[in-house]
């Protein structure tokens, strides 16, 4: 027996045009988690399925695909999702940032600012952002519909009180729009100001959860604080072992058994970049350099 | 056309070279064919499909090939693929009383119309390993009843209607069911809903939750009203044609639990019903089934929930092992971007209360 040719991009046409309302009207209210009925895809639930949804429904024959994993484009996950794209649409694919028109990524916001006219589609493996807080979709329906967040806020409070500074590190909760509290996905905390009224569009994809949300252009993306306990991202004190860059999050890289640490950018592409344009970093030449990026 | 090609590639290539090679094991063992999965490991084929959701046991023992075994991941392939194919219409509602039976017992009466019908169980084996099986063989033929069962093979829930015994299912037959696959989950979830949830949950889960019930958590007092499976007639009514016409026949076990109710302020005491209905012959699946529904009728009924078997949110939202298996297992994708955020964050912590705790020393010195 055979089985039948698949569509462009995977999915069938009814289920893109179902998938494009969801994110029309996702886009209408930034920040709401729009249901949507989420397939099975050839790839396993929580491997980024929500995110292949949303790229297979926005792609066109002429995007140029960059995928990245953990900031880098060459992590095995990565590259399976890109090879899909590649059979399954024939899209022509980059590690650029810059030459990408769409960008799926998981766990990281590239460094390279994005511009107008870019796509960025995150995987998200939870989309409920007070879910940690209350286990129920019935009450947290609820909450966000009446924009009762002083849940999230009295979790925050409790972590000054007892530690003495918020501890959420990644899957920082921000608001969107002055309106939405959003599961920004599990970027670092650093990431977080990069969406504040980023020029590009940003989707949001959850498969399991079956929940489609974004944050339009220019929208504002604030970080839940407090007055007096402003919020305050973090990255490992270090400059980028390679490149030399600063300003970038860092990779923490074992490299023996004696507490030998080398820090690296996260974001391969980035890296890469800067070394051609002849930046150099204290380790410039280690064999990490070989093996990313170029 | 310019694909980026790195070392990531390559090492799943090479990947799917050695699962090809394992999954194939010695080459001096001739290898399995898909008709002897469908013929000989029938009830993996069944689980397959129910859990997959698709019926068709080629397709299904193709999966178990390819998964090695591997049921869940069979059954995650299956789906993978009926999620590509269109939907024609819904079937008219499938009439178990007209089955053809293989197999009806009923532990709520010592005989009923129809009688009772052992067919193939392994209820009466013992459980002892049979060597015999390690060589090939004949199987004898089967005895067979010198006349066919009754065409009449009324349903046990039927008999204590007749009565009024048991509580009335209400429901509208030509509204359109709602659609798992075609809509998302929400809640508060219809019975239609929860029993497709059910339907396609994993047999392990359902099984756990419906004993769950029987130890204390959520009982329902239930008796085995009937079991039977079979085959049925699978009916489509096309719009352009106006009358129901036969598309098939596929087997499903079918269990209707008879469960105790003590009324409420607008009901009488009366019994009521927990419904299971499984693709092939899955007796534990359909069984576990009809418990956990029951279970989740609690809130329609006024009973208080208390246990997780009566609690939708919990019952339905995990239910599913193409969801579970996909979440649990992604957690072998790399985190080291958010690990190493809370590398940093565990070390200032431990840096502020470090500072924390040798301050007040500081002071006594003082």
């Amino acid at each position: 027996m055979s089985l039948p040719a698949y569509s462009f991009a995977y999915l069938d046409e009814q289920t893109k045009r179902m998938i494009r309302r969801a994110l029309l009207k996702a886009v209408a209210i930034p920040g709401y988690q729009v249901p949507f009925a989420s397939r099975e895809m050839p790839l396993a639930y929580g491997w980024g399925t929500g995110g292949m949804q949303v790229t297979a429904a926005v792609i066109g024959p002429d995007d140029v695909l960059k995928v990245i994993d953990q900031g880098a484009d060459d992590t095995t996950n990565a590259v399976s999702i890109r090879r899909f794209f590649a059979l399954t649409a024939g899209v022509r694919t980059t590690e650029r940032t810059a030459e990408a028109t769409i960008i799926q990524t998981r766990h990281r916001i590239p460094e390279t600012p994005l511009a107008a006219g870019q796509i960025l589609v995150y995987q998200v493996p939870q989309p409920e952002p007070l879910r940690k807080l209350e286990p129920r979709e019935t009450e947290t329906r609820r909450m966000h519909a009446l924009a009762e967040y002083g849940l999230m806020h009295v979790k925050l409070y409790e972590d000054i009180a007892r530690h003495g500074r918020i501890t959420l590190s990644y899957d920082y909760p921000v608001l969107v729009n002055g309106r939405h509290v959003m599961a920004p996905s599990p970027i670092p905390s650093f990431d977080n100001p990069k969406m504040h009224r980023s020029p590009a569009l940003q989707l949001f994809g959850a498969g399991r959860e079956k929940r489609i949300y974004a944050v339009p252009p220019y929208t504002d993306v604030v970080s839940l604080a407090f007055e007096d306990h402003p919020f305050r991202p973090w990255k490992a004190e270090a400059a980028c072992g390679l490149c030399g860059a600063t300003e970038t999050y860092l990779d923490e890289v074992v490299v023996d058994d004696r507490g030998g640490r080398l820090f690296v950018c996260s974001d391969t592409d980035y890296c890469a970049e800067r070394r051609k344009a002849g930046h150099r970093g204290a380790a410039a030449g280690h064999a990490l350099a070989a093996g990313e990026g170029g | 056309m310019y694909v980026a090609v790195k070392g990531g590639e390559r090492a799943i290539a090479a990947s799917h070279a050695v699962l090809a090679e394992t999954r194939r094991g010695d080459p001096a063992v001739p290898e399995l064919g898909v008709d002897q999965i469908e013929q000989q490991l029938g009830h993996a084929v069944d689980r397959v499909m129910a859990e997959g959701a698709l019926y068709d046991r080629t397709l299904a023992a193709l999966a178990i090939k390819q998964a090695q075994g591997d049921l869940q991941e069979a059954a995650f392939l299956l789906r993978a693929y009926r999620t590509t194919l269109p939907r024609f219409c819904a079937s008219v509602p499938i009439d178990t009383a007209r089955m053809t039976i293989a197999r009806r017992i009923s532990a709520t009466y010592k005989d009923l119309p129809g009688g009772q019908i052992l067919g193939p169980t392994y209820d009466y084996t013992h459980r002892l390993l049979d060597a015999a099986l390690l060589e090939a063989g004949e199987v004898p033929p089967a005895p067979r009843a010198p006349e066919p069962a009754d065409a009449a093979m009324p349903r046990v829930t039927a008999l204590l209607d007749q009565e009024g015994l048991i509580r009335r299912e209400t429901g509208d037959r030509d509204a359109e069911p709602p659609d798992l696959t075609r809509a998302p989950l929400t809640f508060p979830a219809p019975r239609a809903l929860r029993l497709q949830n059910l339907a396609r949950g994993d047999e392990g889960f359902v099984l756990a939750m419906g004993y769950s019930t029987q130890r204390g958590y959520g009982g329902t007092h239930p008796f085995a009203g009937e079991i039977r499976y079979g085959t049925v007639a699978v009916e489509i009514a096309p719009e352009e044609l106006g009358f129901a016409i036969e598309i098939g026949d596929i087997a499903v076990t079918e269990c209707q639990m008879i469960n105790q109710f003590a009324g409420s302020r607008t009901e009488p005491p009366q019994f009521t019903r927990g419904y299971g209905l499984a693709f092939g012959h899955s007796e534990r699946k359909a069984m576990g089934m009809a418990l956990v529904d029951r279970a989740l009728m609690s809130r329609e009924l006024g009973e208080d929930v208390t246990a997780p078997a009566q609690d939708e949110e919990f019952v339905l939202s995990h239910s599913d092992n193409v969801e579970a298996s996909g979440f649990v297992q992604h957690l072998k994708l790399p985190h080291y971007v958010d690990f190493q955020s809370e590398l940093e964050l565990i070390r200032r912590l431990r840096q502020e209360a470090e500072a924390r705790l040798a301050e007040p020393s500081r002071e006594a010195a003082e």
